[in-house]
């Protein structure tokens, strides 16, 4: 077996503002704990998984970049080969990839996002990649069903049960081409089409259900000259993604011959009916028609045209991307709940994760689908449900934590009673401190005997 | 508004018809006409379906194909030329009583589109169960059980299901955008699970397409086809003839009807998640109860049937069936004609082939090898070759060296020596002299080729048109003895020409042919005419020309193809990317690309404040003296137009209300000064300060004199619920009663919200008179005490800032209140509620009922005071307050003498 041709690229983000107040200088985003890992390691574990050990983790931001770079070199020493690069902050991510594109050598690029969690090996995309001599293929998993088992909060809205519709994709009737996409907040009345795409392929299938996971294998060489000829595109999921699926028909990408060069032989069946051939012919085929100017201009569009391909994952697959507090919650349940294979932990006959360094003072429960990390003691009388628990909190008694997720060094004091909140690493909470769908920042001080309610606390 | 009664025809079948058996058998609408332009000159003698396909008339094509499908009653619908196909009929073996089904013929000469023909059919009130609707030059030999099968389980459980279309999979040419038939690329989209269509469009915009993100509300999933062909079969139910009864204004099939429905449908879709399903649901249940009564017909006198209509429309779904083996299409211009003849050679829609005895009329054909079919008495000259795919006729004579190929020959036709025939349609009696070269033509009926003549691809002689020797009659060219109707009429699709419509004055009306390019002379050069030509040149316009060769009998030039070809290849990226360049991100916002859609159907008037404004001015025309009844239809035709829901209509209708009445005082000086004292209009009329009086009054005064208008549409705001209310009282009193209360109050509410709405954003100075204008309304019935206690209640919730005009209408929603559970009841709990409530404000509520006093006007004057304590109105408050005391004492005595009180 030859090693697949792949560079991997984790466009790892830096301090991104919609997930403040959990992030800071000290935490970015890659660094963020899931079921106690940085979500970075879901990342590097399943690239390892699939023998990708060759990676450039970019990260915005110099003290970010080093912060990730200490902890990755400190994880991963023996096991992959990283490269950490520091792009400046608020470039983009086709900004990101324009600054590093110049160390890229391999035939093709794999990009992934850094807060992708998920159980799909890259290596399918990668071999579907391959397979179709794509110019981009893109992983498509089914949306997640947002803010599920928050209990109570949404309880009365109706509306608010309607799936979130990440994505509006066209697809090919086989399924295997990427004919459209729009992110499905940014439409705001017309779903708006190519005609010219759907004619070549005559049938278009318009999914809502399905999410852009952000991870894309590329051409490098057609990667490089975009990034090299549209200065202007700042990111690749609303520039670079769009061009070549808008131009797919017309390409300008691949006529400097070397993309073409491998593609002309193997074409599928769905290809040719892309090269509208097939017109003319389906009601009865009649000899009357003359379709020879016909295959002749074909051959010219031939060349013109590149290939944007998708894998679905598979419905019982895990995906989720950590782009909001909401996914951050979500995942942490997910990721020692339903989808637990991803933690890499072993569970208890409760279902639940205890580390044999924690203690729990008498008559305190921790239900299933909790973890509870190493030297995080609980008091008496203490319940915890459906959530995570960091390493070395002090809890006291009498505290119910329910569906929240608690990071490391956080004091707890008797009393409280935490429900679907984040509670960042060395906060500290008083006496009687209620929150409910709150997030606190790190470091911050509760003070006792207060009520917060769907609040975001943090130090000024 | 064409439903004038057909004149004769099948009021006798009616009538026969009147015993309802338990099964009833398959019914069939034929529609002999075909509405359009396209087959001009020749329709001009002759009814399309009359005209020979493959030696045999059309319609012949569709009865047999409703025969196999086991139709058992057909109604033929004549419109052009109607004696001609009732003649034909009468001899036809269809009409004997050996057929297997039963043909009726449907005549009115009003009809002027498929909408038309079917509301006649509706008055002829025959249809009684499913039927197929069918033109009558539609080819098929599909099995219909399966799709009749279907479309009869969907109605069983969705009755909304009103029609499945039969479609089947024909890929457009990506070059001319148009399918093999020559009709124009469809795009549909489907449900892939129930097959529902969800979006038709014919008229593809040329690069974007756009498609409604409501599309994707309800489902995830929908599959875009621009390579399904529409086959013109549809299966329908019997509401369908009433929708086209409802309205009148449908007149294309697809166009209007199947868009209209799927417009509505979709509006639909929105208005589901406004309102809860379970009213939906009875809404639809009384519907169909309204149906089952057969009130609609006792609706239409009355005004309120337009609405209930318009709610009927909404949430009919359309269903497709795909077939994938068998044939269907319709004839619908030269090309397909064309092509149908050829599939009809090839044997595509079999057991429909030439040597089949299935039609009447069909002569012995036999069939040779290379699919050339003769009949058995052709003279046919040794040397003659007869190539691939021809058909010959009985009777006729074939020259030495005469080469025909992938042609149909007529009967009884003469054709010479060395005559060069290649895809053209020869009908019946044609003469065609020695060496004359025919490329693509159709030519019909006794027509008669001098020697020499050569007709170029795409040439259409007419009935007996003659053309002298050696003339070369130039490609495309129609020639007809008609002479061409000057004005075509192009809004009103006819097919057959009104005798008495003006005529081109052609230079060469001596019976010649003239030349197209009217540079020939009147005297005919015998070089171009020919001696004995007979025939006028049909001119086309020069737009037309341009698009000749879509629907001509000839295929596609091969230079137009690569012409074509290079448009598309270059067309790409011009219109997207150079825009999108310049943008640094975010290109896939919609807004960023420059190609707005424009579907071209009607205005498109998009945003709601045109709508407003549209309507106000509807309304301003009702002032000027036009009937209330054809404001209602105005504006109902405007709320369709725009996608508006029926409390857009009354909140704008009400807001025009609003304006009128206070036009007149804005237009004084002091009218700041109204803004700050109209809350007291109403008792100051007779005050000194008259401007103040005036704002009250107009406003009243406008609401009385639309109040029925307003009415109409605050009763029939979102799902028409109300109008059910007030039809109910006259015909129904007990059923459904309590479906009503449920609705109305729902509906009612939303009115009152949308009120509220005016007052705080459109029109301030409406505010302080929120609640006067909410009494009156509830005086003059517009709103009943549920709504306004409901919308009370509801408002209870709600942020302070919201609650103003809650607060400011209390004492009258006190009075309601106390209405509905007993003076006293209201009396003990009001006494509870003075201590935390407004001490002032309770006591005099009670007051002034014991008074007796229950006009809801007055007594509301004494609520303005407290109600204006809210903090956004300081400025008065110090006048209030004064005015509360004495307003309380003028209770007694009536608005007149009360207002002479004030006096300052």
């Amino acid at each position: 077996m030859t090693r697949m041709d792949f560079e991997v690229v984790v466009l790892a983000g830096g301090a991104s503002s919609n997930l403040s107040p959990l992030v800071s200088q000290e935490l970015p985003k890659a660094l963020l704990p899931v079921a106690n890992r940085p979500v970075l390691s879901y990342v590097l574990e399943l690239l390892e998984g699939s023998n990708l050990k060759d990676l450039i983790v970019v990260v915005e931001g110099e003290d970010a970049a080093q912060l990730v770079g200490g902890w990755i070199s400190g994880a991963y020493a023996d096991r992959l080969h990283v490269e950490v690069a520091a792009v400046p902050e608020g470039v983009g991510t086709a900004g990101a990839l324009r600054s590093i594109s110049s160390y890229l050598t391999a035939n093709d690029v794999l990009i992934v996002s850094g807060d992708l969690v998920t159980d799909v090996p890259p290596g399918a995309i990668a071999a579907t990649h391959r397979r179709h001599g794509a110019v981009v293929t893109t992983l498509l998993c089914s949306s997640p069903v947002s803010g599920p088992s928050d209990s109570g909060t949404s309880g009365g809205k109706e509306k608010a049960k309607k799936p979130v519709r990440h994505n509006i994709i066209g697809l090919d009737p086989t399924r295997q081409y990427l004919l459209h996409m729009a992110t499905g907040a940014e439409v705001e009345k017309d779903i708006r089409l190519q005609k010219r795409i759907l004619q070549a392929v005559g049938q278009m299938e318009i999914r809502a259900d399905l999410m852009d996971a952000h991870l894309y294998a590329f051409k490098r060489t057609v990667l490089q000259d975009i990034l090299d000829q549209k200065d202007k595109f700042q990111s690749i999921r609303q520039d670079i993604l769009p061009y070549l699926i808008r131009t797919q028909l017309s390409s300008e990408v691949s006529r400097n011959g070397l993309v073409s060069s491998e593609s002309g032989s193997n074409k599928s069946a769905v290809q040719d009916d892309l090269r509208w051939l097939s017109q003319h012919r389906e009601i009865a085929p009649s000899t009357f028609q003359d379709s020879q100017p016909l295959s002749l201009k074909s051959q010219r569009d031939d060349q013109r045209s590149h290939k944007c391909c998708v894998y679905i994952a598979n419905e019982s697959k895990y995906c989720a991307r950590l782009n909001s507090i909401q996914a951050f919650s979500d995942i942490n349940r997910d990721v020692i709940g339903e989808a637990s294979h991803l933690s890499g932990y072993s569970f208890s006959a409760q279902n639940n994760i205890i580390h044999p360094s924690a203690e729990l003072g008498s008559k305190t429960t921790v239900g299933p689908q909790c973890m509870l990390a190493e030297g995080s003691k609980l008091g008496d009388k203490c319940s915890v449900k459906r959530s995570v628990i960091g390493r070395h909190c002090r809890i006291g008694s009498n505290v119910k934590i329910v569906n929240s997720v608690v990071m490391n060094h956080v004091t707890i004091d008797d009393g409280c009673s935490i429900q679907g909140s984040v509670i960042c690493s060395n906060v500290q909470l008083q006496e009687r401190v209620v929150l409910k769908d709150c997030q606190v920042g790190a470091g911050y001080i509760v003070t006792s005997g207060s009520e917060h309610k769907s609040e975001s606390l943090a130090r000024k | 508004m064409a439903q004038k009664k057909g004149q004769r025809g099948a009021t006798s079948v009616a009538a026969d018809d009147s015993e309802v058996v338990a099964r009833i058998p398959l019914q069939a609408v034929l529609l002999a006409d075909s509405f359009n332009l396209k087959f001009r000159p020749i329709t001009l003698e002759r009814p399309k379906v009359l005209l020979p396909l493959v030696n045999v008339p059309m319609i012949e094509y569709t009865l047999a194909w409703l025969d196999s499908v086991g139709v058992e009653e057909v109604f033929v619908f004549c419109c052009s030329h109607s004696q001609q196909v009732k003649d034909y009929l009468k001899e036809s073996e269809w009409m004997k009583p050996s057929s297997r089904f039963s043909i009726t013929t449907v005549e009115s000469h009003d009809a002027i589109s498929a909408g038309d023909a079917l509301r006649v059919i509706y008055e002829k009130s025959v249809i009684r169960g499913d039927f197929v609707l069918i033109s009558g030059d539609t080819i098929s030999n599909m099995n219909l059980t399966q799709a009749l099968q279907e479309h009869k389980e969907r109605r069983k459980k969705d009755p909304l299901a009103v029609m499945t279309m039969i479609i089947k999979h024909s890929k457009p040419s990506n070059l001319t955008h148009q399918t093999r038939l020559g009709t124009d690329e469809l795009l549909m989209a489907i449900d892939p699970q129930t097959k529902e269509l969800m979006f038709y469009e014919d008229k593809v915009n040329p690069s974007i397409i756009s498609i409604d993100k409501e599309l994707l509300a309800n489902n995830t999933w929908v599959y875009l086809h621009n390579n399904k062909q529409d086959c013109y079969i549809d299966i329908c139910s019997p509401e369908v003839l009433s929708l086209f009864m409802d309205n009148f204004d449908y007149q294309h099939l697809r166009r209007h009807f199947v868009k209209g429905l799927l417009v509505d449908d979709m509006k639909d879709h929105l208005i589901d998640s406004l309102t809860s399903s379970d009213v939906r649901y009875k809404l639809h249940k009384i519907c169909a109860f309204y149906i089952e009564l057969g009130l609609l017909a006792v609706l239409i006198q009355s005004h309120l049937a337009l609405p209930v209509f318009m709610y009927m429309i909404m949430g009919y779904k359309i269903f497709t069936h795909e077939i994938h083996s068998s044939y269907a299409a319709r004839i619908d211009n030269f090309r397909s004609y064309g092509t149908i003849s050829k599939d009809i050679l090839q044997r595509w829609a079999y057991p429909l082939v030439p040597n089949f005895q299935y039609f009447g009329i069909s002569s012995k054909v036999k069939l040779d090898r290379q699919g050339v079919y003769s009949a058995p008495d052709v003279v046919q000259s040794r040397s003659a070759r007869i190539g691939a795919t021809t058909l010959i006729g009985s009777g006729t004579t074939i020259g030495n060296h005469t080469g025909i190929s992938n042609s149909v020959v007529g009967r009884g036709c003469t054709i010479g020596n060395n005559v060069c025939i290649d895809g053209c349609y020869i009908w019946d009696n044609v003469i065609i002299e020695d060496g004359c070269r025919l490329n693509h033509a159709i030519v019909c009926d006794g027509v008669h080729l001098s020697a020499g003549v050569v007709l170029e691809s795409g040439v259409i002689l007419s009935f007996k048109v003659e053309v002298g020797r050696l003339i070369t009659i130039p490609a495309y060219s129609k020639v007809s003895l008609r002479p061409q109707p000057s004005v075509q009429d192009s809004d009103e699709e006819l097919e057959y020409a009104d005798a008495s419509s003006a005529v081109i004055e052609s230079p060469s009306i001596t019976s010649m042919v003239s030349n197209r390019n009217a540079e020939s002379s009147p005297d005919y050069s015998a070089h171009e005419v020919g001696i004995s030509g007979v025939g006028y040149i049909w001119s086309t316009n020069e737009g037309e020309h341009e698009e000749e060769w879509r629907h001509s009998i000839a295929p596609i030039p091969e230079a137009k193809l690569t012409e074509l070809s290079h448009a598309y290849l270059e067309e790409p990226d011009v219109p997207y990317l150079d825009v999108n360049d310049f943008l640094v991100s975010g290109e896939m916002k919609p807004d960023s690309e420059s190609i707005s859609f424009d579907d071209g159907d009607g205005g498109d008037y998009g945003d709601s404040a045109d709508f407003d404004k549209e309507v106000e001015a509807t309304f301003h025309r009702a002032l000027t003296g036009v009937n209330q009844e054809t404001v209602i239809l105005e504006i109902n035709s405007l709320r369709l137009s725009c996608n508006k829901s029926h409390a857009d209509c009354a909140g704008a209708l009400f807001f025009s209300m609003m304006e009128l009445g206070l036009e007149a005082p804005r237009s004084s000086n002091n009218w700041l000064l109204v803004i700050k004292l109209d809350m007291y209009g109403m008792t100051m009329t007779t005050m000194g300060l008259t401007v103040i009086g005036e704002l009250y009054q107009n406003i009243a005064k406008e609401i009385n004199k639309w109040k029925d208008l307003l009415k109409h549409y605050l009763k029939s705001v979102d799902e028409e619920a109300s109008i059910y209310v007030v039809s109910f009282r006259f015909y129904e009193p007990y059923i459904y009663q309590l479906e009503m209360c449920i609705c109305y109050i729902q509906f009612a509410i939303e009115v009152i919200l949308k009120f509220e709405e005016i007052c705080l954003e459109t029109a301030t100075e409406l505010a302080p008179l929120f609640s006067i204008i909410l009494s009156y309304l509830y005086e003059k019935d517009i709103l009943s005490e549920d709504a306004i206690l409901s919308w009370a209640s509801e408002k209870e919730g709600a942020d302070e800032s919201d609650k103003i005009f809650v607060k400011q209408s209390e004492s009258f929603i006190t009075i309601l209140h106390m209405k509905l559970i007993g003076p006293q009841n209201w009396l003990k709990e009001a006494s509870e509620e003075e201590d935390e409530d407004n001490g002032d404000e309770a006591s005099m509520m009670r007051g002034s009922f014991c008074a007796g006093h229950t006009h809801v006007g007055c007594t509301f004057l004494s609520r303005f005071a407290a109600g204006s304590s809210s903090p956004d109105m300081d400025a008065t408050f110090a006048v209030d307050y004064g005015l509360d005391g004495r307003g309380g004492l003028g209770l007694c005595s009536g608005d007149d003498g009360l207002a002479a009180r004030f006096v300052p």
